[in-house]
């Protein structure tokens, strides 16, 4: 039984103006001790995603309106209030993009971080204090006896997204999700935040759910990618299948685009053309056909659904094609030497 | 494709010569007075030749954008001098900066705080034409959806708002807007770092594109090392107010001489788990240092993995040319 087991999940935001379609009918699961990338471009669900499935949609104007999000045995969307609380920052934790929006700065990082352990692990002052020290030196804070007084601003951003990891951690989870925790950092800096969660993973036994617009970074990461497209999962696979045969027009588009640092040519790029559909007019048929290449009539009236490719159990495409992405990698690649 | 990689062009159409742009500190609520000045440009010399472009990266902070604004004289350097062809541009004042300003464009990073939102996009692409006092009326007009068309955009556009496009089409405005005045240097700020991946490609084609047609020659600021890779002819590596190396940049890429590169570009991911699972990556301890007060010696020692004794209390390592162009700033590369 995987560990967390999403099904059909629909979230919509009703505004003024209309209904987003923020994300529809994703499903997808994380075994135990997973690390699964979910990589997509701005807006196209990622986030809302994962809120969804910790119940942290702004309510209104969000509205989860279908699915099931199946954790441990039990329905996350069928919990009360205060179950779903006691099992975020608890069984599962999630860490965001910016720590300065989740610190709080007039607090002290002992303060936060002390708070949610003993609330969560019924510890006393003092033993909640050490257990805090050891998180934030296990994350790599030096000093962190010292440094648990600091407040957040006078941590630089490397080691406020460090704390925010800490935090994540207090109450080892099994699932960590981590939502861009890197974006806002420099490369150096991001190579040392991804060693230590790959080195945390490995401690804690936890599962991982990373999210990213960065497909480069998940090679080194993840064991599973779920690439998003207009709040849709459109493929879905393992590591060295994704990035060695991509079945979706989008995933091979991405690959297609991005400037590899370990290829030297100056040719031209290869842009995916256009842009991502207003989820608040939600297209008919396949969200990606106004951009693709490898449209077909079906394309623009029926949506396809998530479905494995014939050969391979762990790899799926919403895709009426599936084009031959290890071939067409292949064409590209001896076309530029 | 340009060319100016394998047909080196020597022409130098931008000089730089230990320009230094040092922010003053300042304490105190009625008496304020200077305690201490950012280092943000901390004496860096380079040339940009005449048609290639130079990429500048490094991490946040480490004085890129500062670096663009004083050499076009948007920042006035605190130090060092800065010639454009024959013209030395911090001795320039009044109308004949101005004047040097129109061969000079800067397109910012953030297209969307860089367009007026309450301007159209004919407004906003023609106003540096009425600024400049180089065409006014149908002329202007033609010349605007002259420039739309040249970056791709429809120039039935022109009666339309900032917020009506994409980022991506926000960019094309940008840039439409700096080469209407026929610029021949451009600083790219970070000209695709807001927009999607997807999108990246279609901006870094287009200034490819209007680079071969127009012969524009590129300072282009970036801290994606890939991007940097795919478009720059040279590269120089920055590093707290400090330009730490530059080359070619094939030789860059390929055999960077400074451990600080070295780090750099080992820190950046490939799109391939084959050739990731094999990689050794050098991690960086700690975070860069105030500019405020940089570290003796070698300004990377408190970071470099492979630092000496010296590196703390000899003087500053010299930038200076390891053979073939390639320069570096480090005591362990002769
Ligand atoms: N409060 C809200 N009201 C209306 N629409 C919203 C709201 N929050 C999110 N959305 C919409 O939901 C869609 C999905 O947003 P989401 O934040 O999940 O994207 P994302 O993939 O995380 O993007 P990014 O990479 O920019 O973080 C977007 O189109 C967004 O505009
Ligand atoms: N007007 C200013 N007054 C005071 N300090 C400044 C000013 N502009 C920049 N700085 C400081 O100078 C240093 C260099 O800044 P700069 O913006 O040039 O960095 P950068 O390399 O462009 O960084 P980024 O990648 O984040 O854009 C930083 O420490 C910055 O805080
Ligand atoms: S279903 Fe059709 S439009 Fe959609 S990705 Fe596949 S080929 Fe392209
Ligand atoms: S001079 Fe010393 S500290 Fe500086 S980069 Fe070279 S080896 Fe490292
Ligand atoms: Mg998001
Ligand atoms: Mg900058």
């Amino acid at each position: 039984m995987p560990l967390l087991d999403v099904k059909h999940l629909q979230t919509r935001f009703y505004t003024g103006e209309g209904v987003v379609h923020a994300v529809n009918d994703v499903s997808f699961h994380v075994n135990d001790q997973e690390t699964v990338g979910i990589v997509g471009e701005s807006g196209s669900g990622k986030s809302m995603t994962m809120l969804s499935v910790m119940r942290l949609i702004p309510q209104p104007p969000g509205k989860i309106t279908q699915g099931e999000v199946m954790f441990e045995g039990q329905d996350l969307l069928q919990l009360s209030l205060p179950a779903i609380r006691r099992l975020r920052g608890n069984r599962i934790s999630m860490i965001f993009q910016d720590p300065m929006t989740s610190l709080n700065p007039v607090l002290t990082v002992e303060k936060q971080l002390t708070e949610s352990i003993r609330v969560h692990m019924k510890l006393d002052k003092v033993a909640a204090r050490d257990r805090a020290i050891e998180l934030l030196e296990h994350v790599g804070i030096p000093a962190a006896r010292d440094r648990i007084r600091n407040y957040p601003h006078q941590f630089s951003g490397g080691m406020r997204q460090r704390v925010m990891i800490a935090m994540g951690l207090a109450c080892d989870p099994k699932l960590l999700i981590a939502d861009e925790p890197t974006t806002a950092l420099d490369v150096t800096i991001q190579a040392q935040i991804v060693e230590l969660v790959k080195r945390l993973k490995e401690e804690l036994n936890m599962a991982v759910i990373w999210i990213t617009h960065d497909l480069s970074l998940l090679a080194s990461l993840a064991d599973r990618i779920l690439v998003m497209y207009a709040g849709q999962i459109v493929e879905s696979a393992p590591l060295d299948q994704l990035y060695a045969n991509p079945r979706h027009p989008y995933t091979l588009g991405l690959l297609q685009s991005i400037p590899r640092l370990d290829e030297a040519q100056k040719a031209e790029l290869k842009p995916v053309d256009g842009m991502p559909p207003d989820l608040m007019d939600y297209p008919q048929g396949c969200p990606f056909a106004a951009r693709c290449p490898y449209v077909i009539d079906r394309c623009h009236t029926e949506d396809p659904t998530l479905e494995p490719v014939s050969d391979r159990p762990n790899h799926a495409v919403a895709c009426w094609v599936k084009p031959n992405g290890a071939a067409v990698l292949e064409t590209a690649r001896a076309i530029a030497h | 494709m340009t060319t100016t990689a394998t047909t080196p062009q020597t022409q130098t159409l931008v000089r730089i010569e230990d320009l230094q742009v040092h922010f003053p500190v300042m304490q105190g609520l009625i008496f304020q007075r200077q305690v201490g000045s950012i280092k943000a440009v901390d004496g860096i010399t380079f040339d940009v030749r005449q048609g290639e472009t130079l990429g500048l990266v490094g991490e946040s902070g480490c004085g890129k954008s500062t670096t663009g604004k004083a050499i076009l004289q948007l920042e006035r350097p605190t130090g060092g001098k800065v010639y454009f062809e024959e013209t030395e541009l911090t001795a320039a004042k009044g109308e004949s900066l101005r004047q040097q300003r129109r061969e000079m464009q800067m397109i910012f990073q953030d297209p969307y705080a860089s367009l007026n939102p309450r301007m159209t996009v004919g407004s906003i692409v023609g106003e540096p034409l009425e600024v400049h006092g180089l065409a006014t009326g149908k002329e202007k007009r033609d010349r605007v959806a002259e420039l739309l068309h040249i970056v791709g955009l429809n120039p039935k556009f022109i009666t339309r708002y900032p917020h009506e496009f994409s980022g991506g089409q926000r960019q094309r405005i940008v840039i439409a807007r700096a080469l209407a005045v026929n610029p021949k240097f451009i600083v790219a700020d970070e000209p695709i770092a807001a927009l999607d991946v997807s999108i990246q490609a279609q901006v870094v084609n287009l200034m490819q594109k209007l680079q071969d047609e127009l012969g524009l020659t590129y300072l282009f600021i970036a801290h994606d090392l890939s991007v940097v890779r795919h478009i720059s002819d040279r590269v120089a590596v920055m590093y707290l107010g400090k330009v730490v190396e530059l080359a070619d940049r094939v030789a860059l890429y390929e055999n960077p001489l400074h451990p600080y590169t070295q780090a750099l570009l080992s820190a950046v991911p490939i799109p391939d788990p084959t050739i990731e699972a094999k990689r050794e990556r050098i991690i960086l301890e700690g975070d860069v240092p105030s500019p405020t007060n940089p570290p003796q010696g070698c300004r990377f020692h408190t970071r470099c993995p492979v630092a000496i004794e010296a590196c703390r209390y000899a003087p500053e390592p010299e930038f200076k040319d390891a053979g073939d162009g390639h320069f570096v700033a480090c005591h362990l590369v002769h």
